[in-house]
Protein backbone atom coordinates (compact mmCIF):
# COMPACT_ATOMS: atom_id res chain seq x y z
CA UNK A 1 0.00 0.00 0.00
CA UNK A 2 1.33 3.60 -1.02
CA UNK A 3 1.84 6.41 1.33
CA UNK A 4 -1.50 8.47 -0.10
CA UNK A 5 -3.43 5.35 0.30
CA UNK A 6 -3.14 4.82 4.07
CA UNK A 7 -3.27 9.05 4.48
CA UNK A 8 -6.66 9.15 2.48
CA UNK A 9 -8.03 5.97 4.31
CA UNK A 10 -11.02 7.21 5.83
CA UNK A 11 -11.26 4.81 8.64
CA UNK A 12 -8.99 4.53 11.75
CA UNK A 13 -8.61 1.20 13.42
CA UNK A 14 -10.04 1.92 16.75
CA UNK A 15 -8.71 -0.16 19.72
CA UNK A 16 -11.90 -1.47 20.66
CA UNK A 17 -11.79 -3.22 17.54
CA UNK A 18 -8.88 -4.82 18.12
CA UNK A 19 -9.83 -6.06 21.36
CA UNK A 20 -13.19 -7.57 19.66
CA UNK A 21 -10.34 -9.05 17.22
CA UNK A 22 -8.54 -11.26 20.40
CA UNK A 23 -12.22 -12.40 21.46
CA UNK A 24 -12.35 -10.92 24.80
CA UNK A 25 -14.96 -13.51 26.16
CA UNK A 26 -12.93 -16.25 25.19
CA UNK A 27 -10.02 -14.51 26.83
CA UNK A 28 -11.87 -14.26 29.72
CA UNK A 29 -12.70 -17.69 30.35
CA UNK A 30 -8.87 -18.85 29.01
CA UNK A 31 -7.46 -15.73 31.71
CA UNK A 32 -9.59 -17.58 34.65
CA UNK A 33 -9.45 -21.38 34.29
CA UNK A 34 -5.96 -20.85 34.26
CA UNK A 35 -5.75 -18.92 37.23
CA UNK A 36 -7.45 -21.26 39.01
CA UNK A 37 -5.09 -23.76 37.82
CA UNK A 38 -2.34 -21.78 39.01
CA UNK A 39 -3.92 -21.13 42.46
CA UNK A 40 -4.77 -24.97 43.45
CA UNK A 41 -1.42 -25.68 42.67
CA UNK A 42 0.72 -26.86 45.67
CA UNK A 43 3.47 -24.55 45.14
CA UNK A 44 2.87 -20.48 45.49
CA UNK A 45 3.72 -18.27 42.94
CA UNK A 46 5.45 -14.97 43.25
CA UNK A 47 2.07 -12.45 42.58
CA UNK A 48 3.97 -10.55 40.09
CA UNK A 49 5.33 -13.34 38.19
CA UNK A 50 1.13 -14.92 38.16
CA UNK A 51 -0.43 -11.36 36.83
CA UNK A 52 2.67 -11.23 34.01
CA UNK A 53 2.17 -14.96 33.36
CA UNK A 54 -2.00 -14.52 33.12
CA UNK A 55 -1.29 -11.56 30.82
CA UNK A 56 0.59 -13.38 28.60
CA UNK A 57 -1.29 -16.36 28.86
CA UNK A 58 -4.07 -14.07 27.74
CA UNK A 59 -2.43 -12.23 24.91
CA UNK A 60 -1.51 -16.12 23.37
CA UNK A 61 -5.93 -16.42 23.57
CA UNK A 62 -6.23 -13.10 21.94
CA UNK A 63 -3.63 -13.98 19.09
CA UNK A 64 -5.27 -17.40 18.73
CA UNK A 65 -8.77 -15.59 18.41
CA UNK A 66 -7.55 -13.30 15.87
CA UNK A 67 -5.84 -16.30 13.64
CA UNK A 68 -9.22 -17.97 13.95
CA UNK A 69 -11.36 -15.60 12.58
CA UNK A 70 -8.50 -14.53 10.01
CA UNK A 71 -9.10 -18.06 8.82
CA UNK A 72 -13.25 -18.29 9.40
CA UNK A 73 -13.44 -14.46 7.40
CA UNK A 74 -16.08 -16.75 4.96
CA UNK A 75 -18.02 -18.36 8.08
CA UNK A 76 -18.50 -15.28 9.93
CA UNK A 77 -19.75 -13.57 7.06
CA UNK A 78 -22.67 -15.60 6.83
CA UNK A 79 -23.72 -16.23 10.41
CA UNK A 80 -26.05 -13.78 12.33
CA UNK A 81 -23.91 -14.36 15.31
CA UNK A 82 -20.36 -13.55 14.06
CA UNK A 83 -21.35 -10.91 11.25
CA UNK A 84 -20.46 -8.24 13.34
CA UNK A 85 -16.89 -9.64 13.96
CA UNK A 86 -13.74 -7.00 12.67
CA UNK A 87 -13.44 -8.36 9.71
CA UNK A 88 -16.98 -9.29 8.05
CA UNK A 89 -17.79 -5.57 8.86
CA UNK A 90 -14.44 -4.47 7.35
CA UNK A 91 -12.81 -2.63 9.73
CA UNK A 92 -9.64 -4.98 9.80
CA UNK A 93 -7.95 -6.27 6.92
CA UNK A 94 -8.07 -9.92 6.89
CA UNK A 95 -4.00 -10.13 6.39
CA UNK A 96 -3.56 -7.42 9.13
CA UNK A 97 -5.49 -9.64 11.58
CA UNK A 98 -3.36 -12.61 11.13
CA UNK A 99 -0.43 -10.34 11.16
CA UNK A 100 -1.89 -9.52 14.70
CA UNK A 101 -2.73 -13.31 15.61
CA UNK A 102 1.08 -13.84 14.85
CA UNK A 103 2.67 -11.51 16.55
CA UNK A 104 0.75 -11.98 19.66
CA UNK A 105 0.81 -15.50 19.88
CA UNK A 106 4.89 -15.57 19.05
CA UNK A 107 5.08 -12.34 22.08
CA UNK A 108 2.93 -14.34 24.26
CA UNK A 109 4.52 -17.66 24.08
CA UNK A 110 8.07 -15.76 24.25
CA UNK A 111 7.06 -13.87 27.21
CA UNK A 112 5.91 -16.85 29.36
CA UNK A 113 8.97 -19.04 29.10
CA UNK A 114 10.82 -15.66 30.48
CA UNK A 115 8.47 -14.99 32.78
CA UNK A 116 7.36 -18.56 34.07
CA UNK A 117 8.89 -21.71 32.48
CA UNK A 118 9.68 -23.20 29.16
CA UNK A 119 6.64 -26.43 30.03
CA UNK A 120 3.98 -23.71 30.78
CA UNK A 121 5.40 -21.92 27.37
CA UNK A 122 5.66 -25.16 25.63
CA UNK A 123 1.50 -25.73 26.36
CA UNK A 124 0.56 -22.73 25.62
CA UNK A 125 2.56 -23.04 22.39
CA UNK A 126 0.52 -26.13 21.96
CA UNK A 127 -3.01 -24.68 22.89
CA UNK A 128 -2.55 -22.26 20.34
CA UNK A 129 -1.27 -24.56 17.28
CA UNK A 130 -4.53 -27.01 18.22
CA UNK A 131 -6.90 -24.34 18.45
CA UNK A 132 -5.90 -22.71 15.06
CA UNK A 133 -4.46 -25.34 12.86
CA UNK A 134 -6.06 -28.33 14.00
CA UNK A 135 -9.56 -26.94 15.01
CA UNK A 136 -9.98 -24.14 12.84
CA UNK A 137 -8.36 -24.87 9.56
CA UNK A 138 -8.67 -28.57 10.16
CA UNK A 139 -12.03 -30.04 11.80
CA UNK A 140 -14.06 -27.53 11.62
CA UNK A 141 -15.20 -27.87 8.40
CA UNK A 142 -14.59 -31.07 7.87
CA UNK A 143 -16.29 -33.58 10.52
CA UNK A 144 -19.06 -33.36 13.35
CA UNK A 145 -16.63 -33.87 15.85
CA UNK A 146 -14.97 -30.81 15.23
CA UNK A 147 -15.78 -29.63 19.03
CA UNK A 148 -15.12 -32.40 20.09
CA UNK A 149 -11.80 -33.04 19.44
CA UNK A 150 -10.79 -29.08 19.09
CA UNK A 151 -12.71 -28.15 22.73
CA UNK A 152 -9.05 -29.73 24.19
CA UNK A 153 -7.73 -26.50 23.13
CA UNK A 154 -10.06 -24.66 25.63
CA UNK A 155 -9.15 -27.45 27.98
CA UNK A 156 -5.60 -26.62 28.36
CA UNK A 157 -5.80 -23.14 30.17
CA UNK A 158 -5.78 -24.85 34.61
CA UNK A 159 -2.89 -27.07 32.83
CA UNK A 160 -0.90 -23.47 31.82
CA UNK A 161 -1.88 -22.43 34.72
CA UNK A 162 -0.48 -25.32 37.02
CA UNK A 163 2.68 -25.35 34.81
CA UNK A 164 3.27 -21.84 35.29
CA UNK A 165 3.30 -22.64 39.65
CA UNK A 166 4.92 -26.04 38.92
CA UNK A 167 7.17 -26.15 36.13
CA UNK A 168 5.32 -29.99 36.30
CA UNK A 169 1.93 -31.69 35.30
CA UNK A 170 -0.06 -34.02 38.14
CA UNK A 171 -3.27 -35.56 37.61
CA UNK A 172 -4.79 -32.69 39.21
CA UNK A 173 -4.90 -30.46 36.25
CA UNK A 174 -5.30 -33.19 33.98
CA UNK A 175 -8.58 -34.03 35.49
CA UNK A 176 -9.89 -30.03 35.31
CA UNK A 177 -8.39 -30.43 31.32
CA UNK A 178 -10.94 -33.57 31.15
CA UNK A 179 -14.00 -31.87 33.00
CA UNK A 180 -13.51 -29.02 30.61
CA UNK A 181 -13.19 -31.59 27.50
CA UNK A 182 -16.17 -32.98 28.35
CA UNK A 183 -18.36 -30.26 28.98
CA UNK A 184 -17.41 -28.05 25.94
CA UNK A 185 -19.89 -30.70 23.58
CA UNK A 186 -22.85 -29.96 25.70
CA UNK A 187 -22.02 -26.52 26.05
CA UNK A 188 -21.53 -25.93 22.43
CA UNK A 189 -24.30 -28.09 20.51
CA UNK A 190 -26.88 -26.59 22.80
CA UNK A 191 -26.13 -23.11 21.55
CA UNK A 192 -25.97 -24.96 17.57
CA UNK A 193 -29.78 -26.38 18.28
CA UNK A 194 -30.38 -23.25 18.43
CA UNK A 195 -28.17 -21.72 15.75
CA UNK A 196 -28.59 -24.79 13.30
CA UNK A 197 -29.87 -22.70 10.48
CA UNK A 198 -27.16 -20.57 10.78
CA UNK A 199 -24.40 -23.57 10.15
CA UNK A 200 -26.24 -24.89 7.65
CA UNK A 201 -25.69 -21.12 5.58
CA UNK A 202 -21.99 -21.27 6.46
CA UNK A 203 -21.77 -25.16 5.58
CA UNK A 204 -19.85 -26.00 8.80
CA UNK A 205 -20.94 -29.63 9.72
CA UNK A 206 -21.90 -29.41 13.07
CA UNK A 207 -23.94 -32.13 14.42
CA UNK A 208 -27.53 -31.08 14.66
CA UNK A 209 -26.24 -30.17 10.73
CA UNK A 210 -25.09 -33.52 9.73
CA UNK A 211 -26.73 -36.33 11.95
CA UNK A 212 -30.24 -33.77 12.83
CA UNK A 213 -31.51 -32.13 16.28
CA UNK A 214 -32.62 -35.90 17.73
CA UNK A 215 -29.16 -37.49 17.65
CA UNK A 216 -27.24 -33.93 19.02
CA UNK A 217 -30.27 -34.01 22.09
CA UNK A 218 -28.74 -37.77 23.13
CA UNK A 219 -24.82 -36.26 22.46
CA UNK A 220 -25.22 -33.96 24.90
CA UNK A 221 -27.19 -36.06 26.97
CA UNK A 222 -24.68 -38.29 27.41
CA UNK A 223 -21.64 -36.30 27.50
CA UNK A 224 -23.47 -34.44 30.71
CA UNK A 225 -23.47 -37.62 32.24
CA UNK A 226 -20.00 -38.30 31.80
CA UNK A 227 -19.07 -35.17 33.68
CA UNK A 228 -20.32 -36.37 36.69
CA UNK A 229 -17.48 -39.20 37.50
CA UNK A 230 -15.01 -36.67 36.52
CA UNK A 231 -16.68 -33.99 38.89
CA UNK A 232 -15.90 -36.56 41.64
CA UNK A 233 -12.38 -37.63 41.11
CA UNK A 234 -11.77 -33.69 41.19
CA UNK A 235 -13.58 -33.32 44.71
CA UNK A 236 -11.57 -36.22 46.11
CA UNK A 237 -8.13 -35.32 44.80
CA UNK A 238 -5.69 -33.40 46.57
CA UNK A 239 -7.52 -30.10 45.09
CA UNK A 240 -10.89 -31.23 45.85
CA UNK A 241 -12.89 -31.09 49.46
CA UNK A 242 -16.10 -30.88 50.74
CA UNK A 243 -16.95 -27.65 48.87
CA UNK A 244 -16.34 -28.94 46.00
CA UNK A 245 -18.02 -32.22 46.36
CA UNK A 246 -21.28 -30.04 47.20
CA UNK A 247 -20.67 -27.59 44.16
CA UNK A 248 -20.09 -30.68 41.96
CA UNK A 249 -23.36 -32.52 43.27
CA UNK A 250 -25.72 -29.30 42.84
CA UNK A 251 -24.09 -28.58 39.70
CA UNK A 252 -24.31 -31.85 37.90
CA UNK A 253 -27.89 -32.54 39.19
CA UNK A 254 -28.83 -29.38 37.46
CA UNK A 255 -26.89 -30.08 34.06
CA UNK A 256 -28.49 -33.73 34.05
CA UNK A 257 -31.98 -32.59 34.42
CA UNK A 258 -31.58 -29.63 32.00
CA UNK A 259 -29.95 -32.11 29.56
CA UNK A 260 -32.44 -34.58 30.02
CA UNK A 261 -35.33 -31.63 29.29
CA UNK A 262 -33.41 -31.08 25.89
CA UNK A 263 -33.38 -34.95 25.68
CA UNK A 264 -37.23 -35.54 25.47
CA UNK A 265 -38.24 -32.40 23.21
CA UNK A 266 -38.61 -32.95 19.41
CA UNK A 267 -38.06 -30.10 16.94
CA UNK A 268 -41.48 -29.16 17.02
CA UNK A 269 -42.16 -28.53 20.84
CA UNK A 270 -38.81 -26.45 20.63
CA UNK A 271 -39.21 -24.09 17.61
CA UNK A 272 -42.98 -23.19 19.28
CA UNK A 273 -41.16 -21.99 22.34
CA UNK A 274 -38.10 -20.44 20.56
CA UNK A 275 -35.53 -23.62 21.83
CA UNK A 276 -36.00 -22.06 25.82
CA UNK A 277 -34.75 -24.90 27.51
CA UNK A 278 -31.73 -25.14 25.05
CA UNK A 279 -31.19 -21.57 25.61
CA UNK A 280 -31.24 -22.46 29.38
CA UNK A 281 -28.72 -25.45 29.37
CA UNK A 282 -26.39 -23.08 27.33
CA UNK A 283 -26.53 -20.35 29.99
CA UNK A 284 -26.07 -23.22 32.68
CA UNK A 285 -23.45 -24.83 31.27
CA UNK A 286 -21.84 -21.59 31.58
CA UNK A 287 -21.88 -20.89 34.91
CA UNK A 288 -21.45 -24.82 35.82
CA UNK A 289 -17.85 -24.48 34.47
CA UNK A 290 -17.63 -20.89 35.98
CA UNK A 291 -18.52 -21.74 39.26
CA UNK A 292 -17.21 -25.45 39.59
CA UNK A 293 -14.03 -23.58 38.97
CA UNK A 294 -14.40 -20.86 41.76
CA UNK A 295 -15.51 -23.40 44.33
CA UNK A 296 -11.93 -24.81 43.51
CA UNK A 297 -10.58 -21.81 43.85
CA UNK A 298 -12.61 -20.96 47.25
CA UNK A 299 -11.35 -24.32 48.59
CA UNK A 300 -7.81 -24.23 48.39
CA UNK A 301 -7.92 -20.95 50.09
CA UNK A 302 -9.90 -22.05 52.72
CA UNK A 303 -7.47 -25.39 53.09
CA UNK A 304 -5.10 -24.29 55.78
CA UNK A 305 -8.27 -23.60 58.15
CA UNK A 306 -9.96 -26.71 57.22
CA UNK A 307 -7.45 -29.21 56.76
CA UNK A 308 -6.60 -29.26 60.59
CA UNK A 309 -10.45 -29.84 61.45
CA UNK A 310 -11.40 -31.90 58.42
CA UNK A 311 -9.95 -35.16 57.29
CA UNK A 312 -10.83 -35.15 53.67
CA UNK A 313 -10.66 -39.06 52.16
CA UNK A 314 -8.15 -38.34 49.22
CA UNK A 315 -8.08 -41.07 46.64
CA UNK A 316 -4.87 -39.66 45.07
CA UNK B 1 5.43 21.99 4.88
CA UNK B 2 6.85 23.05 8.45
CA UNK B 3 7.31 19.93 10.00
CA UNK B 4 5.33 21.17 13.10
CA UNK B 5 1.94 21.93 11.22
CA UNK B 6 -0.72 19.21 12.84
CA UNK B 7 -1.91 17.04 9.66
CA UNK B 8 -5.43 16.00 10.03
CA UNK B 9 -4.25 12.51 10.18
CA UNK B 10 -2.52 13.34 13.61
CA UNK B 11 -5.45 14.18 15.69
CA UNK B 12 -7.40 11.20 13.72
CA UNK B 13 -4.88 8.87 15.23
CA UNK B 14 -4.77 10.54 18.75
CA UNK B 15 -6.29 8.29 20.94
CA UNK B 16 -4.45 5.19 18.95
CA UNK B 17 -1.19 6.65 19.69
CA UNK B 18 -2.01 7.45 23.41
CA UNK B 19 -3.04 3.94 23.71
CA UNK B 20 -0.73 2.40 22.16
CA UNK B 21 2.05 4.41 23.89
CA UNK B 22 0.09 3.53 27.49
CA UNK B 23 0.52 -0.45 26.18
CA UNK B 24 4.29 0.22 25.83
CA UNK B 25 4.55 2.25 29.19
CA UNK B 26 2.81 -0.84 30.48
CA UNK B 27 4.91 -3.49 29.48
CA UNK B 28 8.06 -2.10 30.60
CA UNK B 29 6.58 -1.62 34.11
CA UNK B 30 5.69 -5.67 33.73
CA UNK B 31 8.91 -6.44 32.91
CA UNK B 32 10.75 -4.30 35.69
CA UNK B 33 8.11 -5.80 37.97
CA UNK B 34 9.01 -9.48 36.33
CA UNK B 35 12.73 -8.53 36.82
CA UNK B 36 12.16 -7.50 40.54
CA UNK B 37 10.08 -10.46 41.37
CA UNK B 38 13.05 -12.99 39.69
CA UNK B 39 15.74 -11.16 42.14
CA UNK B 40 13.48 -11.77 44.92
CA UNK B 41 13.13 -14.79 44.45
CA UNK B 42 16.45 -15.26 44.07
CA UNK B 43 16.76 -18.43 41.70
CA UNK B 44 18.92 -16.84 38.91
CA UNK B 45 20.86 -15.27 41.40
CA UNK B 46 24.09 -17.13 42.77
CA UNK B 47 26.06 -14.29 44.56
CA UNK B 48 29.78 -15.75 43.85
CA UNK B 49 31.33 -12.99 42.72
CA UNK B 50 34.38 -13.25 44.78
CA UNK B 51 34.58 -16.91 45.34
CA UNK B 52 33.95 -19.79 43.76
CA UNK B 53 30.67 -20.41 42.45
CA UNK B 54 29.11 -23.48 43.97
CA UNK B 55 27.80 -25.37 41.17
CA UNK B 56 31.41 -24.95 39.19
CA UNK B 57 33.15 -26.99 42.44
CA UNK B 58 33.25 -31.11 41.76
CA UNK B 59 31.20 -32.82 44.36
CA UNK B 60 33.15 -33.49 47.26
CA UNK B 61 33.05 -37.29 48.13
Amino acid sequence: MNETAVISKTHEVRIGEVIALLKPRVMSLVIFTSFIGMIIAPVGVHPILAFASLIFIAIGAGGSGALNMWWDEDIDRVMKRTRSRPIPTGTISADDARLLGLWCSGFAVFMLALTANFLAAGILAFTIFFYVVIYTMYLKRRTSQNIVIGGAAGAFPPLIGWAVATNGIALEPILLFLLIFLWTPPHFWALALVTKEEYTLAKVPMLTVTRGEQVTRKNIFWYSLSLVPIGLLVSFSSVGGPLTLGLVVVLNVMMILKASQVLVRTKEVSVRDNYSKERGLFKLSIWYLFVLFAGLGVESGLAKYLDPIITWPELF
Amino acid sequence: MAISKEHELHTRRKSRNLVVSLGLLAFIVLVFGITIAKLQDGQLVEGFDHSYRATLLKAEE
